[in-house]
């Protein structure tokens, strides 16, 4: 293959990218805390962390799962319940909601609801 | 031998006599408790292994799995205390493991397992805008340089370990056999291992190294260049673009 035909191809290739790109694109995702089911809250981090399914309650206040963006406080939860995104949490100084938690656990950090 | 390294030598080894002069608070002889001890060590590893290597802990079985960890922590204890970076060996120690010859997939799967661990503690990255690749004429296009994401990853194998690390997280049928490229890319959180057309890592290693475009294109010039770069563009995976 010449260089020539090598340069036209490469905007051809970028475009085509950009094209696949824009089709495929995926909803965004973002942290929503106080929406897990017991056991079910998202992690990969592997060994030596604590975080994959070890939430205890359902609901709890500081575990999370990904869910699509623009959701997290829209998701039916029991008795009034609401999740609060990782960002909005973050901006007030939070790490989690103080709410369904299992017994023991430093609410310093989580807001109080 | 000092009583601190008679302790630690006899843990990795449950065939080691529990070591001399051992007692609990109240003065007694405390072997059982060692015994205990030492299991647990053994066990929680284990565990650790395979929370790291989910796709090979479920090709293997519970029970197979189990032995084969039980003989790579003997082998190989963590070098470090810090257990998310354990088990970089534990490719290679399957690839040597002489009752796993018939699994030669196995070395490969564990491989995919790590670099979606290792993507995941990773840096973060801020993307940059790709929008001004999108006007470059070809002269710049060759000559552009594209900072990836430190959270890629990449891994060529005679293997399909994508497809197959599916398969045995989620079912399905067995794949066909068939090489396959992969790229692990972590656009929010959590890592995504993507399949590649082939020739894909070889130009994105390219890239990695600090290649112009036009030049990483020339690894694998018969690639489709641009079904190599969308999953960068769509996990927001290029961190700078020197032009």
């Amino acid at each position: 293959m010449s260089t020539t035909v090598k340069t036209a191809a490469l905007v051809g290739a970028v475009a085509a990218a950009f094209a696949t790109a824009e089709k495929a694109e995926a909803q965004a995702k973002e942290k929503c805390f106080g929406v897990s089911l017991a056991g079910e809250n998202d992690c990969a981090a592997g060994p030596g962390t604590t975080c994959a399914g070890t939430s205890t309650v359902d609901y709890q206040g500081n575990a999370w799962t990904l869910v699509d963006a623009g959701t997290c406080s829209e998701i039916d939860l029991p008795d009034g319940r609401e999740g609060a995104t990782a960002a909005a949490l973050e901006e007030e100084g939070f790490e989690g909601l103080a709410r369904d938690l299992p017994d023991g656990t430093d609410t310093s950090v989580l807001k109080p609801v | 031998m000092t009583r601190e390294a008679a302790f630690r030598g006899a843990l990795l080894d449950p065939r080691a006599p529990v070591p001399a002069g051992l007692v609990d608070g109240a003065g007694r002889p405390a072997g059982r408790r060692y015994a205990v001890y030492r299991n647990n060590v053994a066990v929680s590893l284990r565990d650790a292994l395979a929370a790291g290597f989910p796709a090979v802990a479920a090709r293997l079985g519970p029970a197979l799995f189990s032995d084969v960890a039980l003989d790579y922590l003997r082998a190989s204890p963590p070098d470090t205390p810090v257990l998310q970076h354990w088990g970089t060996g534990f490719p290679d120690y399957l690839a040597a493991h002489p009752h796993l010859a018939d699994r030669p997939d196995l070395p490969d799967l564990a491989r995919l397992d790590l670099l979606i661990r290792q993507s995941y503690h990773a840096a973060d990255h801020e993307a940059a805008d790709p929008a001004p690749l999108a006007t470059m004429d070809e002269a710049t296009l060759m000559t552009v340089r594209l900072r990836l994401a430190p959270s890629l990853r990449l891994l060529s194998s005679p293997w399909p370990v994508l497809s197959l690390r599916r398969v045995v997280l989620d079912g399905g049928p067995e794949p066909s056999m068939a090489p396959e490229e992969i790229v692990v890319l972590r656009p929010d959180f959590d890592p995504e291992p993507r399949a590649l057309p082939a020739g894909g890592v070889a130009i994105l290693s390219a890239l990695r190294a600090g290649a112009p475009l036009g030049a990483a294109w020339q690894t694998a010039p018969d690639t489709d260049l641009g079904q190599v770069l969308a999953p960068l563009l769509e996990t927001r995976a290029i961190v700078a673009i020197d032009a």
